[in-house]
């Protein structure tokens, strides 16, 4: 009884068809089974989701930004 | 010395709504969403010089944020997780979703993403970038960025039970279809 280690002769892949442990060498399962459709709709709930996050720019980072403008003093010239 | 130009200040205050929007789905914090962005906008006029004119100012900061939000993740791990209340409370101006309960449902199953996963995913469906500012943000492989997305997707059909998934063998073809599909 050898492991498939020996190197001695390896002439024949062992891909034959009713070879059935070389199939879960890969499993890419999880890499894309989803249907268009399925994509589509967790695209639209992700942007949802997304938008309902998204708001105008808080006043702290106009300010923020606005101050770094005016070098001088502390540009409070609103 | 710490001018800046009216132009690329716009530019930046322009990118602010959605680098806020990533920054809260990355913290799920209002709170420490702003600090974190807040602080990204001062790294990011400290550092103004090394910004490329003509290259993408969005991408640019989100690179800040998602890095500065890498460190200090690392550093507040353990004293974290206040998720689910505070989450809620602190987003005040949620406009009207017509399924509140998806909303909620989606935002939790979200949570359960693997965090390079999770990012690799809004980046690409949400923030509007392409696979390649992705991977650039990310500072990984485009390819790695695809299979982040694929996976992460997966898991979300799975965890919303959007649709049972077909038991596809190493089908190539599909593979390369999928990939190739979106953007």
């Amino acid at each position: 009884m050898h492991d498939r280690k020996s190197p001695e002769k390896v002439e024949t892949p062992p891909d034959k068809p009713d070879n059935m442990e070389v199939r879960p060498l890969k499993k890419p399962k999880d890499a894309g089974a989803l249907t268009r459709e399925t994509q589509a709709k967790i695209g639209q709930q992700l942007r949802a989701y997304y938008d309902g996050l998204v708001e105008p720019t808080p006043d702290r980072f106009v300010d923020l930004l606005r101050q770094l403008d005016k070098p001088t003093g502390k540009g409070s010239s609103e | 010395m710490n001018t800046i130009d009216p132009a690329l200040r716009d530019t930046m205050l322009g990118a602010v709504p959605s680098l806020r929007a990533f920054a809260i789905s990355l913290c799920g914090n209002v709170d420490r969403a702003d600090d974190l962005v807040q602080e990204t906008l001062l790294r990011a006029l400290a550092n103004i010089d090394s910004f490329q004119p003509g290259t993408n100012m969005s991408a640019w900061l989100f690179t800040i944020l998602r890095n500065l939000f890498r460190s200090e993740y690392r550093k507040r791990r353990r004293e974290v997780e206040d998720s689910d209340g505070s989450y809620a409370e602190t987003l005040k101006s949620q406009p009207e979703q017509t399924g509140h309960v998806e909303f909620e449902e989606f935002r939790k199953a979200l949570e359960h993403l693997p965090q390079d996963q999770r990012e690799a995913l809004i980046l690409v469906g949400a923030s509007g970038f392409s696979y390649e500012e992705a991977a650039e943000i990310c500072g990984c492989a485009v390819g790695t960025i695809k299979s982040r997305v694929n996976r992460a997707r997966t898991r979300l059909a799975q965890l919303l039970s959007i649709e049972s998934l077909n038991d596809f063998g190493p089908d190539v073809t599909t593979r390369a279809v999928l990939a190739g599909n979106d953007r």
